[in-house]
């Protein structure tokens, strides 16, 4: 257990997290999945499939405040994929991520780590990842166990075990107290192109490491989604290679229950993607009941418009919903546009816990018909997968299979494309480089899959190898050897001490960031009345009109081809904004919608209200006190409303035949300070009819200054961006000044 | 290979299975294709495997890469490289961290592999 604390109102000490890390130890290694929540309720709502709650801090859903701000977490563990190239900004993501929902941390790595023949040291800088590091690994372990203390959940950390140093990584990963993985070997012969002997040589010693500790497998087979042509064609060979590595799995020692599959939807609209999509995930989970489901999103068709791929996204889920998720992962919205934004991971979180917080229970209303194309399309997609295991046999086995391109083929199987990936047995990165075990082959150590032969040295030493040396380093972590830096340039002290003014307690410097700390990315969205490519040019002008730095259009949509083009816009801010110099204006204090309506329910009262002088603008009180704009009506105060170009004399002469409690004034024209003149006008006549002080006289207008006002003889006055609430909590409280004083009743 | 799609004629066999002796047709087919797969693991070994092992053992990343690099120009992989350094340290009444780290900067290759010379030891 770290000692430190996170406190709620500080950034997470990115410095303090770094230093001791050679003394860190994780406080477990395995994966943790939700619990149904034995009360299914919160708030005033009942539930069938929440989760125990976070026991900590967390950011509910915007609505929340609707619905006394309950925060329910759905069943599925949540994942987000958080990888900038900076492992030290994402552990700030990280954070905001926990307490949008996700417990599924997933790092992925940077370009190019799979065929790096070894572990990686230090911090280097990744590109569209991260370089996975013992060190890097350790730190964002330690700082999710503080995260994990403080949103009252465990958190699981996932990164990959593939590539040429599989096994290797998956014992510092065991070492580490990383909870999940990405291991199929299928992945490094077809996407990475690493031989295909070692890749399932070596899965075996990874799988064995997993195994081990505990951790939860995915596996690889939905990027067949992505790679295919067209994606759904390929459904009868997802199933295969979720068998091939489930079983693999199983057999070299995973319990199943950690085994998921990570099975996308293959489809996306404009398609009829759940009619296409739901029988491929019914069969799936037919066939595969003793594993878990990894349901993730959808990346084949996703354009620049975060909507768009939101909407498809919400569409997986109903999938998910309509059969089975265990863990439910998710994919930033902007994943079609950049490298994922902190905003975008939690938009992904949101979009998560809110589709299926909105979906809880469905399933206990609704039935998937057992008649129809449902069951129909199902059999055939499993017969079909199974003439696909057949034939693979038929050739003599996984390999010549691969070697005869059997795999991502754009045919619906059995149909052949004659498009689909190759692989040599004898090719590939690192080709030759497996050995045949010889007779005395033998390993000292723990989690060791195959041949060992340890009764050579101590026949009471064949269940536990690593009693031959004392121990290896899963039992006896004091044998790790830790590595800091290795390189003195491409390090995270260098690149941290570049943004230091930005960070620390006593920062006193801020800037905009999408990604990094002080990136200065910003965002802007625009439309103009003209075609894409004018409305591009005329987009990145006022980019750099703005000052705005390396202006780039990240999504552009057509309205209509000559009325106008939507388009957005990122480009870098160039300077820093001074925390000293800025002017904070301070925040409204407004009372609970609980509060008021109980002194109201306590003491009627009744406002008088108009637009006075010739003002016939009355929007903006109309959204004041109207009960459909969440006005003061809904408090249960009466309002007598009595128009626009309402004379003063008429607005005093009513509140005092009403018995008001409160004379409401708006008063928008500004010229002159003819709004100024309004309100001294209407105090002068209250006082010459005797009732100014029984009555609260409020004064409001887009051009009102609020001291102004109370100058003009008001008792308050309300500008621009007023709602009902503050009108409202000023009445109540004023109410309350005057009943203290003995001015009230009158 | 460019094929139309057969499935009608394919599934000829398939088609009077009952959805449960599918699913137990489609584990067993399963198997079939991984078992060799396995039991190539079973009996091979690798440079990454070899390192993973010399991490276990308390070496670094950066000793155990020269250790199994040298173990392959040897022609000792196949015994183990953590099987090397175990044996080396009992022969040459070292720890194994001072035995591994000899290997790992090229010193004591030509004692290891004498000690390797007639495979297994009795």
């Amino acid at each position: 257990m770290s000692e430190k604390k996170l406190q709620m109102d500080q950034r997470i000490d990115v410095e303090e997290i770094l230093q001791d890390l050679d003394q860190y130890r994780p406080r477990r290694r395995n994966w943790v999945w939700r619990t149904p929540a034995k009360d299914q309720h919160a708030g005033p709502f009942t539930y069938r499939e929440i989760s125990e709650p976070m026991g900590g801090e967390s950011v509910g859903l915007m609505t929340a405040h609707y619905f006394d701000n309950i925060d329910p977490q759905p069943l599925p563990s949540i994942t987000t994929e958080i990888a900038s190239g900076r492992f030290e900004d994402d552990i700030r993501r990280m954070r905001m991520a926990a307490h949008h929902g996700a417990d599924h941390i997933m790092v992925i790595r940077t370009a190019g780590q799979s065929h790096f023949d070894g572990l990686i040291e230090g911090t280097p800088q990744g590109i569209g990842g991260v370089p996975i590091t013992r060190k890097q690994v350790r730190a964002q372990r330690k700082a999710l166990d503080l995260i994990e203390d403080e949103v009252g959940r465990p958190i699981n950390y996932h990164s990959y075990v593939s590539g040429v140093a599989g096994p290797e990584v998956a014992v510092m990963f065991a070492e580490e107290g990383v909870n999940g993985v990405h291991q199929d070997p299928q992945y490094n012969v077809i996407y990475r192109n690493i031989n295909m002997i070692r890749s399932f040589v070596d899965a075996c010693e990874s799988k064995k490491l997993i195994a081990w500790a505990g951790m939860a497998q995915i596996d690889g087979a939905h990027n067949a989604n992505a790679t295919a042509r067209e994606a759904w064609k390929v459904m009868p060979e997802l199933m295969v290679q979720h068998a091939i590595n489930a079983a693999f799995s199983a057999s070299v020692g995973i319990d199943k229950k950690n085994v998921c599959l990570s099975t996308v939807p293959p489809t996306a609209t404009p398609a009829p993607c759940v009619f296409m999509d739901l029988p491929y995930a019914v069969a799936l989970r037919d066939l595969f009941t003793e594993y878990r489901m990894r349901a993730q999103m959808n990346t084949k068709y996703i354009e620049s418009s975060t909507r768009d791929a939101t909407v498809t996204h919400v569409l997986n889920m109903l999938i998910s919903k309509l059969t089975s998720a265990d863990i439910q992962s998710t994919i930033t919205p902007d994943e079609g546009r950049n490298v994922p934004w902190h905003i975008y991971n939690i938009e992904a979180c949101d979009t998560a816990k809110q589709t299926l917080l909105g979906l809880d229970g469905l399933m206990d209303m609704v039935e998937l018909r057992k008649d129809g194309p449902l069951p129909e399309k199902v059999r055939e997609l499993k017969e079909r997968a199974v003439l696909f295991f057949e034939e693979i046999l038929a050739v003599g086995g996984y390999f010549n299979a691969v070697e005869q391109g059997f795999f991502v083929d754009s045919g619906f199987y059995p149909e052949r494309g004659g498009d689909g990936i190759c692989r040599e047995a004898a090719g590939g990165v690192g080709a030759g480089t497996v050995f045949k075990r010889e007779a005395d082959y033998m390993a000292p150590v723990t989690a060791h899959y195959g041949y060992n032969n340890v009764a050579q040295y101590d026949p009471n030493a064949v269940n536990d190898p690593a009693s031959l040396i004392g121990g290896c380093t899963l039992e006896k972590p004091e044998k790790i050897v830790y590595i800091d830096e290795l390189d003195e340039e491409d390090n995270v002290n260098v690149r941290m001490a570049e943004t230091a003014k930005y960070r620390g307690k006593d920062c006193h410097t801020i800037k905009p960031e999408m990604e990094w700390l002080a990136d200065g990315t910003v965002m802007l969205n625009m439309f103009f009345p003209t075609s894409k490519r004018v409305a591009e040019a005329a987009a990145l002008e006022v980019a750099r009109r703005m000052g705005l730095a390396e202006p780039e259009v990240i999504s552009r949509e057509i309205m209509q081809q000559a009325e106008g083009t939507r388009v957005e816009v990122k480009g870098k801010f160039c300077q820093d904004i001074d925390l000293d110099k800025l002017e904070i204006p301070e925040e409204p204090d407004v009372m609970s919608d609980e509060e008021i309506r109980a002194d109201i329910e306590r003491k009627p009262m009744v406002v008088v209200c108009g637009t006075v002088g010739d003002d016939e603008h009355s929007v903006g009180l109309r959204e004041i006190i109207d009960i459909k704009h969440g006005g003061i009506e809904k408090y249960g105060i009466k309002v007598h409303y009595l128009g626009t170009s309402v004379p003063v004399e008429k607005l005093v002469n009513a509140a005092v035949e009403l018995d008001a409690d409160v004379i409401m004034a708006s008063t928008i024209i500004s010229h002159d300070d003819i709004h100024y003149k309004n309100i001294a006008n209407i105090d002068r006549l209250a006082r010459e009819m005797g009732v100014r002080d029984r009555v609260i006289f409020i004064a409001g207008g887009t051009q009102i200054t609020p001291e102004l006002a109370v100058e003009n003889g008001a008792d308050a006055g309300f500008g621009r961006g007023t709602k009902g609430v503050h009108d409202a909590t000023f009445m109540v409280r004023r109410r309350r000044e005057l009943e203290a004083a003995g001015k009230w009743p009158r | 290979m460019k094929r139309a799609d057969d499935f009608e004629s394919r599934r000829e066999h398939l088609r009077n299975m009952s959805d449960e002796e599918l699913k137990n047709y489609f584990w067993q087919l399963a198997q079939q294709v991984v078992d060799p797969l396995l039991e190539y693991g079973r009996t091979h070994t690798s440079p990454s495997i070899e390192r993973s092992v010399l991490l276990r053992m308390g070496f670094s990343s950066l000793e155990a890469k020269p250790m199994v690099d040298q173990a392959i120009e040897h022609d000792l992989i196949g015994h183990g490289v953590g099987n090397i350094v175990y044996r080396l340290s009992k022969a040459e009444n070292m720890s194994i961290r001072d035995a591994g780290a000899a290997l790992a900067e090229g010193k004591l290759w030509d004692r290891a592999a004498s000690l390797f010379e007639g495979g297994a030891q009795a």
